[in-house]
């Protein structure tokens, strides 16, 4: 379903240019979650935006459904993510002036959709936030927060989730949460790439795998 | 939820931000408002004055005109209508006219429409004998002028001679020694002398009037007269020529003398007249157009100044937002939303900060003119207040354009990497 593959990125750095992808291949098929491990500044998180249609690679391809991402054009690709990706960060980013309710419906704002509002009802009590709909970002703990994030991710019901450090804030309850809904989502038929150093997410995953200065090593 | 649900619910959460937006064009729309009703309102009531001034000044010419006129009526009748008969020759060496015509002549031009002489007067005159006093004098037998039309009656060029009386030249009253209120006989008939003249220096001093009909009775010239006298307005197109065609067509037997002497200074002193008049008209609206002019060009300087000032500074505001929504922008972009999204969002924003300091701004400055001009007169202006409205939210997402162009052009995975 979703496939890296021979990808490159360089950023330009203040000692010049940093390899950020060495060629990293990755695949990840319907139905799987696939964990990414790997010390920081190892790349994690450039393949997860990479795969996500957010940065383009200077070399190699990435691939949905053998759709290749970075042969379409940029609001094509907006689009293309909007329906079939969901992206889920450790820092939440949500938007402070909405509500929790308004926070999930606003990944509809690219796909417009009549039933939003009910789905987004239905999202928040979901992952227990029934009674916090009507709250801004600032009156949550993190923990609802990150359920908050990963409501909107749910939201457009896309088939491919990318998760960068989702439980690195969280305690073990909101932890196993979000771990359980990236688990169900995969169980689902959907993909899920997570990032994670997290060690409570090894049984969620079918396979593990490690990079290292921007290339996928053997699975951990 | 649509993108401007997003951007109320935004200037809902930074409402300092939006107010200090907000704010900024309110004073510029509230200075220029201010400034236009107040300069619109100067000039009207500028413009009243001058025009209360250039209609005093044109009455006032008007009456100097008119005492102009009156002035040179009084130097008397400036034209004569002989029969055409009359030799010219013999007119100079008589004195006085040696052909006749009927007096029904005057009757005919009075009824005519003839527009180029007034105050027609029928005259005989002729120099004869006064046998009682053993004098030569010139005898003048008038009546009242003929009225015009139905027109308003106008003050003689010369006052009547009832029948009965007489009225004396210089030298025959001095000469003799008469007075107001005397008997005289002439020619055997009786009179009373109505008035004595004052020295003329002219054929005048040794004249006699008496009334018309007792004039022609006693020289033998029933229903005749020797001229008829009328006064040339000496306005612009009754030259001499104009006025001997225009009679022409009317009194065809008869030919017209211009008393070069008073046509030309009443003709110069009607000219000099209208002349002052338009000077002194044309200096007052002179002065009302430099007066304008100044004005308009304090205003050009003005407006542009305070406007530029306050839209810089809601440009200032519109790139402090942005990079205040850095993460924002980034999640919004992440979850799919188009460059040209982010772009609509912040020129939306703008957009409604011009709107709503457009409002606010209008509304004070005018409040702020009234509350100083306790006349009640309004300052409200349908023009201003559109061109305020459309034009302050245009201007303010002109100067909001570069910041939104650079949000939109954010690069998501750099913000998002960077958190």
């Amino acid at each position: 379903m979703l496939a890296a593959i021979e990808v490159v990125k360089r950023y330009a750095g203040p000692a010049g240019q940093v390899t950020a992808l060495a060629g990293a291949s990755l695949t990840i098929e319907a139905g799987e979650l696939v964990i990414v491990r790997g010390p920081s500044g190892s790349g994690k998180t450039t393949l997860l935006l990479a795969c996500g249609g957010l940065l383009a690679p200077d070399a190699g391809r990435v691939l949905v459904d053998g759709q290749d991402l970075y042969r379409m054009t940029p609001n094509e690709r907006a689009a293309f993510r909007a329906r079939t990706i969901g992206v889920i960060f450790q820092q939440y980013h949500l938007v402070p002036y909405l509500t929790v309710r308004e926070n999930i419906m606003a990944a509809a704002l690219a796909v417009p959709d009549a039933r939003a509002g009910d789905r987004a009802r239905e999202l928040a009590a979901r992952f227990g936030l029934g009674d916090r709909e009507g709250h801004v970002p600032a009156a949550l703990s993190t923990g609802e927060r990150q359920r908050a994030a990963l409501a909107r991710a749910f939201l457009n019901r896309p088939r491919i989730l990318l998760a960068d450090e989702p439980t690195g804030n969280l305690d073990a309850g909101n932890a196993e949460t979000v771990l359980s809904a990236l688990g169900e989502f995969a169980r689902g038929g959907g993909a899920v790439l997570l990032v994670t150093h997290d060690p409570r997410a090894a049984p969620y995953g079918a396979r593990t795998v490690a990079m290292e200065a921007g290339s996928i090593g053997t699975p951990a | 939820m649509r993108i401007l649900g997003l951007v109320l619910r935004e200037i809902r959460f930074r409402r300092l931000s939006f107010a200090l937006g907000v704010l900024s064009v309110a004073v510029a729309v509230g200075c220029l408002a201010a400034e236009l009703a107040h300069l619109g309102r100067y000039g009207a009531a500028r413009q009243a004055q001058i025009d209360a001034k250039i209609d005093a000044t044109e009455a006032a010419m008007r009456r100097l005109e008119d005492d102009y006129r009156v002035i040179t009526k009084r130097m008397g009748f400036n034209v004569q209508i002989f029969p055409r008969g009359q030799s010219l020759a013999e007119l100079h060496a008589a004195g006085h006219g040696t052909v006749f015509m009927p007096e029904e002549r005057a009757e005919t031009l009075a009824r005519s429409r003839a527009v180029s002489v007034q105050h027609i007067l029928p005259v005989l005159q002729q120099k004869t004998a006064w046998p009682e006093r053993e004098r030569t004098v010139i005898l003048i037998g008038t009546r009242a002028e003929i009225p015009r039309g139905e027109g308003a009656a106008k003050q003689p060029v010369l006052d009547p001679v009832p029948a009965g009386a007489a009225v004396l030249g210089w030298c025959l009253h001095r000469d003799f020694g008469i007075a107001r209120g005397d008997r005289i006989a002439f020619r055997g008939r009786e009179f009373t002398v109505a008035a004595c003249h004052e020295e003329r220096g002219t054929a005048d001093d040794i004249s006699l009037w008496v009334n018309l009909a007792e004039a022609q009775e006693m020289l033998g010239l029933p229903g005749k007269i020797s001229a008829i006298l009328a006064l040339s307005c000496q306005c612009e197109g009754a030259a001499i020529e104009g006025i001997r065609a225009e009679i022409a067509a009317i009194l065809p037997d008869t030919q017209v003398i211009e008393y070069a002497f008073q046509a030309e200074a009443r003709r110069e002193a009607r000219t000099r007249a209208a002349r002052a008049r338009s000077d002194a008209v044309g200096g007052e609206e002179s002065f009302a157009e430099e007066s304008r002019r100044t004005w308009e060009e304090f205003a050009a300087a003005l407006v542009p100044v305070v406007a530029a000032a306050c839209f810089v500074w809601i440009g200032v505001l519109a790139l402090l937002n942005v990079r205040e929504r850095r993460s924002e922008i980034g999640i919004l972009r992440a979850l799919g939303l188009h460059a040209r999204d982010i772009l609509a969002i912040f020129l939306a924003r703008a957009g409604l900060v011009g709107a709503a300091g457009a409002l606010l701004g209008y509304a004070g400055g005018i409040a702020a003119l009234r509350a100083a001009s306790p006349d009640g007169v309004p300052f409200f202006s349908a023009g201003i207040f559109a061109a305020a409205m459309l034009g302050a939210p245009a201007l303010a997402m002109v100067v909001s354009w570069l910041p939104a162009l650079m949000a939109a052009r954010q690069d998501p995975a750099a913000v998002l990497r960077e958190e």
